[in-house]
C-alpha cells in the first residue's frame, strides 16, 4: 500500500483524525514556548549542525577513538554491518549467559532491525518498558511516532488492551489509573529480568561513554538492576566531546516535547560492579547514506520527532501510513536510501512547505531532500501513473501562458455548475474526503490588471 | 574482513571533506536574574517542589512533616528518619520496597531544574529510580546557569562510571498526551535548598 492509500484508511475516522492533528500541533506549540525562552536558540541549532557536520567528516577516527575508550572503561564493543548481524550479536550475548527475559527501553534502532521478533523466535522473552511501547507491543503494533509511539491510540483503546492483558478494570480509561497499572506490571518485569537493552542518544568519543534520555525512568530501572546491559547504537550517534552534550541536551527535549530537559539524562561510562556492559555499533545502510552527497545530512538527526509534529501531512495521515519504521519527513528522506521501490511513495507524502526544515534542531534541509528524492524516483520511473499524466499536462500549461489563462477561465466558469459526479470521482484526488472550495469569479491576473488601472 | 574493518573502510571512502569542529561558547546570561528563582521556576515546571531551608537542622522536622506515613526510608546522609542501612545491601533488587530516599545532589542547573547525581554519592545506581519518593538536598551555592557550565563543572571520571541529570519526578504522557506524574521512577521529588 502506498502512503495515499494508507492515509485514506486513517482519515475515515474524522473525529480521530482531528484529535491526532490537534494533539501533535499542541506538542509543536509547547516546543515553541520553550525554544523562545532560550535567546541563543538559533546559535545552538547552528552549532549542533556544525558539530554533526564535523562528526560525519571524521566519523572513522571518532569511531576508533570511542571504541578505544569504551574498552578501557571495561565495556564490550561489537560492530554490526547490518540488521541481521546486530540481532545475532545480541542473541549470542543473551544465549551465552542463559538469559530468558530481557527488558528494553525505547530504541528506534531495534525497531529498524526488527530485533524483538528475532529474539522472541529464539525463545527470549522481550518486554518493552516505555509505557507507549509496551502498549503497542501488547497490541502487536509498531510505533507510529518516534517519540510518542502510541499517539495513534485513544485512552479507551489502551484501557481495553490493559483489561485484556494486564487485568485492569473493564471499561476503565483514566490515564492516571492505567499508568499505575502499567507501573505495577513493569516493576515486576524490571525485578525479574536477566538483561536490559537501551538505545543510545549520544555517544561521546573522548570518554567512551554514552547518554540515554528518558522521562519515565525505565531505561535506568532496567540497566541498573539487570546483570547485563546492552546498548544498541547507530554509528551516527557519536559526538566528539563531552561538552558537546551541553548543546544537544539543551536542544533535544525542548524541541521534542517542550520540556527544558528530559527527566533523566543518564550518563553511562563503566559497568556496575559485577555487571557486564555491551555496546553494539550499527551501520545498516548508514555508511552508504554517508556517501550520498545530497542526502548525508539526514544522518545529523537526533530523533526529536519535531518534524513529524509540525508536518501537515503526518498530522493528518498518522505514522502507520508510512511504509518505513521511521515515519514523517525524516523517515521519508531516510527510507528511499534503504529501499527505493518499497518506499517510493514516502517522499511524495509532503506539501514541501518546509516547516520540518524550520523546526529541525540540527538544520537538516529536509524538504530539499524530499524534492531531490522525488526527482530520483521520477527518473527511475517509480512514479504513480496519474501523477505522471498530470505532470505532463501541468508542464505544458505552465509553459504556454495563453493556454494557462484559458484553462483557468474555463475552470472558474465550469466548476460552480459542474454536477457532483464529475468533480468527486477517482480521477480527482482533490475531491476525495473533502469538498472542493468555491472557485473565485476572477483570476489573480484579472484582478491585478483591473486594480492597476 | 571483520565487520569493524568493513564499516571503517566504507566510512573512510564515503565521508565528506573535513568540516571543522566549532568552539562552543558558555552563553553566560547578561541579565542579573537570580539563579535560585530560575531554578525554582524550572523545577516546578517539571513537577518538582523546592523548599528553601535556613539551616540543615530544619531538615529532620520537614521530612517528618511532609512524609508522616512513609515506612521504609533510606538515606546516604545523616537523617533521623532513615531506617534502612544501605551499606548492608549488596543486591540492588533488595531496594524494591523503599518508600523514600534522601540523597545529596552535586549541583543544580537553573535553566532546566536538573540536578547532577554521580554514582559515587548514592551507594547504588538504581537508588534514585527505584524509590517511590525522592528528596534531594542541594547546597544553594551549587547552582550553575546552563548546561554548558554544567559540563564544565562535572567530572565524569570521578562519578564511578555513572551519573544522571535528574529533573523532576518520573512522568509520562503516552496515554492520549495527558501528563501523569509517577511513571516508573519516583512519584514525587522535593528539593531542599540549604
Ligand atoms: S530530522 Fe530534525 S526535526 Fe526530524 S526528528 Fe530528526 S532532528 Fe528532529
Amino acid at each position: 500500500m502506498n502512503h495515499a492509500q494508507a492515509a485514506t484508511q486513517f482519515i475515515k475516522d474524522e473525529a480521530r483524525t482531528d484529535w491526532h492533528d490537534k494533539a501533535l500541533w499542541f506538542v509543536r506549540y509547547k516546543r515553541d514556548i520553550q525554544t523562545k525562552k532560550v535567546p541563543e536558540w538559533e546559535q545552538l541549532r547552528e552549532l549542533a549542525s556544525q558539530i554533526k557536520a564535523n562528526v560525519l567528516s571524521e566519523l572513522d577516527s571518532y569511531l576508533i577513538q570511542f571504541e578505544e575508550n569504551a574498552l578501557k572503561n571495561g565495556v564490550h564493543v561489537h560492530w554490526a554491518k547490518d540488521a541481521h548481524e546486530h540481532n545475532d550479536i545480541i542473541l549470542n550475548i543473551l544465549k551465552a549467559k542463559g538469559v530468558r527475559k530481557m527488558v528494553k527501553s525505547k530504541s528506534m534502532l531495534t525497531e529498524e532491525c526488527h530485533l524483538n521478533p528475532y529474539l522472541i523466535q529464539n525463545g527470549i522473552d522481550v518486554i518493552d518498558t516505555d509505557l507507549g511501547e509496551r502498549i503497542i507491543q501488547l497490541r502487536d503494533e509498531t510505533p507510529s511516532h518516534i517519540v510518542l509511539p502510541a499517539i495513534h491510540l485513544k485512552k479507551e483503546d489502551v484501557g481495553e488492551t490493559f483489561y485484556k492483558y494486564l487485568g485492569s478494570e473493564k471499561g476503565a480509561s483514566d490515564p492516571k489509573y492505567l499508568t499505575e497499572v502499567a507501573r505495577g506490571h513493569l516493576r515486576e518485569q524490571f525485578l525479574t529480568a536477566d538483561a536490559a537493552l537501551t538505545g543510545v542518544n549520544f555517544a561521546v568519543a573522548e570518554t567512551g561513554g554514552f547518554v540515554v534520555c528518558t522521562n519515565e525512568g525505565n531505561a535506568d530501572l532496567g540497566a541498573h538492576l539487570a546483570p547485563i546491559h546492552i546498548a544498541s547504537m547507530g554509528m551516527e550517534k557519536l559526538i566528539p566531546r563531552q561538552s558537546d552534550l551541553g548543546v544537544f541536551l539543551r536542544l533535544l527535549a525542548r524541541n521534542a516535547t517542550g520540556q527544558p530537559i528530559t527527566t533523566y539524562s543518564s550518563h553511562f561510562l563503566k559497568p556496575n560492579n559485577g555487571q557486564e556492559m555491551h555496546i553494539v555499533i550499527v551501520d545498516n545502510g548508514r555508511s552508504e547514506q554517508l556517501g550520498r552527497e545530497d542526502f548525508r545530512k539526514s544522518l545529523y538527526c537526533i530523533r526529536c520527532g519535531a518534524c513529524m509534529n509540525t508536518c501537515p501531512v503526518y498530522r493528518r495521515s498518522g505514522g502507520h501510513s508510512y511504509s518505513y519504521t521511521v515515519p514523517g519527513p525524516i523517515g521519508s528522506i531516510l527510507s528511499p536510501g534503504i529501499d527505493l521501490k518499497k518506499h517510493s511513495s514516502m517522499p511524495f507524502a509532503s506539501t514541501l512547505c518546509g516547516s520540518c526544515t524550520d523546526v529541525c534542531p540540527v538544520k537538516i534541509d529536509i524538504h530539499h531532500q524530499l524534492y531531490k528524492w522525488r526527482q530520483i524516483i521520477a527518473k527511475e520511473g517509480d512514479f504513480p501513473l496519474s501523477k505522471k499524466i498530470m505532470m505532463k499536462v501541468m508542464g505544458f500549461m505552465l509553459s504556454h501562458p495563453k493556454f494557462y489563462r484559458f484553462a483557468g477561465k474555463m475552470a472558474r466558469t465550469a466548476l460552480p455548475i459542474m454536477p457532483r459526479f464529475m468533480l468527486y470521482n477517482n480521477l480527482n484526488a482533490w475531491g476525495k474526503e473533502r469538498e472542493i472550495p468555491q472557485a473565485p469569479k476572477q483570476s489573480f491576473r484579472e484582478w491585478y490588471l483591473k486594480n492597476r488601472e | 574482513m571483520s565487520s569493524k574493518s568493513y564499516i571503517l573502510e566504507r566510512v573512510k571512502q564515503n565521508k565528506p571533506m573535513l568540516s571543522v569542529l566549532p568552539v562552543v561558547p558558555m552563553f553566560e546570561r547578561k541579565d542579573d536574574v537570580s539563579l535560585i528563582s530560575l531554578f525554582k521556576e524550572n523545577l516546578e515546571f517539571v513537577g518538582g517542589r523546592l523548599i528553601e531551608l535556613n539551616s540543615k537542622e530544619e531538615l529532620n522536622g520537614q521530612i517528618s512533616e511532609i512524609y508522616p506515613d512513609l515506612k521504609i526510608i533510606a538515606s546516604t546522609l545523616n537523617v533521623e528518619a532513615a531506617n534502612l542501612d544501605l551499606n548492608s545491601i549488596i543486591d540492588p533488587h533488595a531496594l524494591k520496597g523503599i518508600d523514600l530516599t534522601i540523597i545529596q545532589g552535586d549541583f543544580g542547573v537553573a535553566e532546566n531544574g536538573a540536578i547532577w547525581i554521580p554514582a559515587n554519592t548514592i551507594s547504588h545506581r538504581v537508588l534514585p529510580f527505584i524509590t517511590q519518593h525522592l528528596v534531594i538536598i542541594l547546597d544553594k551555592t551549587q547552582l550553575v546557569c546552563n548546561m554548558h557550565q554544567a559540563y564544565q563543572k562535572l567530572d565524569i571520571h570521578k562519578a564511578d562510571g555513572f551519573g544522571v541529570f535528574l529533573s523532576g519526578p518520573s512522568k509520562t504522557a503516552d496515554i492520549e498526551q495527558s501528563l501523569v506524574i509517577g511513571a516508573h521512577g519516583s512519584r514525587s521529588l522535593v528539593v531542599f535548598l540549604v
